[in-house]
């Protein structure tokens, strides 16, 4: 049962990529990637990553995307007017490079890890049953990560303030 | 179990964001794309932090609040284009092509 639901998302979820790409108006290419996203949670969920599978829909689906379409309605660019993928070069171009980056990350998905960095199979599963889906990440993410953790939050604020900066009237 | 067939499938979308960068010239999309290859890599995390201990789904969350920051700045930087130029296409952004 596992195995049939995690390959129908992840089937969906390359379905909705290639379709995300090659959809000629903005919005279509950000709904399909919202699309890519839900599936890639329900994958999050089969791995044992729950928190992460909630975040993602949270943080990326509700928050991102948001941003991304309002962004394309803020510029008026979500009409479908003529299409801006590249002609026949430029598709030669995208393929070659597609098929070569294909090729070496399948093949390095094809390495076996080494035995004693191993957990054992189903150790993540019953960490998160014994201590709750967000203790198992809150845990190190508070005691070993506490300062990549603060720092993280310094980054946003520059964030923040660098995008008011630059989508002000006048740079 | 799913070890395998995650990376696997990680690998295609981030093939996919790789073709889309290269193969369309509106910058939103491009940037669309841009995320999908983050996602690949956030589910490549997740499947390996089921052998190598939980660390990796914390670097997902880092992963995710780097996309938030790098998706709002991204995107007044596209608004600020738009406003100078009236385009988002690339092609027609060759202000350093000489």
């Amino acid at each position: 049962m596992r195995g049939i639901v995690f390959y129908a998302a992840s089937i969906m979820a390359i379905a909705s990529a290639l379709l995300c790409i090659t959809r000629r108006s903005p919005v279509a290419s950000a709904l399909w990637l919202v699309n890519v996203l839900f599936n890639l949670s329900v994958v999050y969920v089969l791995l044992d990553a729950h928190f992460i599978a909630a975040v993602q829909i949270l943080v990326y689906a509700g928050a991102i995307m948001v941003l991304f379409l309002f962004v394309i309605m803020l510029l008026n660019v979500g009409r479908p007017g003529p299409t801006d993928i590249k002609g026949a070069g430029g598709k030669v171009i995208a393929a070659v490079a597609g098929l070569i980056m294909l090729g070496e990350l399948i093949a390095l998905s094809r390495v076996t890890l080494p035995e004693n960095l191993g957990l054992p199979d189903g150790a993540v599963a019953r960490m998160v049953e014994t201590q709750g889906a967000v203790q198992v990440i809150a845990m190190p993410l508070f005691q070993q990560y506490l300062v990549p953790f603060e720092l993280t939050s310094v980054m946003l604020l520059a964030a923040v303030v660098g995008a008011v900066v630059l989508a002000k009237k006048k740079i | 179990m799913f070890l395998a067939p995650s990376l696997v499938i990680s690998a295609i979308l981030f093939t996919i964001g790789v073709v889309g960068v290269l193969l369309r010239r509106n910058a939103i999309v491009i940037f669309i794309c841009v995320e999908l290859m983050l996602n690949a890599v956030n589910l490549t995390f997740i499947a390996l932090s089921r052998q190598l201990g939980l660390d990796g789904q914390v670097f997902v969350f880092f992963v995710m609040t780097v996309a938030a920051a790098e998706a709002a700045v991204g995107l007044a930087i596209i608004i600020a284009l738009y406003r100078h130029r009236d385009t988002v296409n690339l092609d027609d952004i060759n202000l350093l092509r000489g």
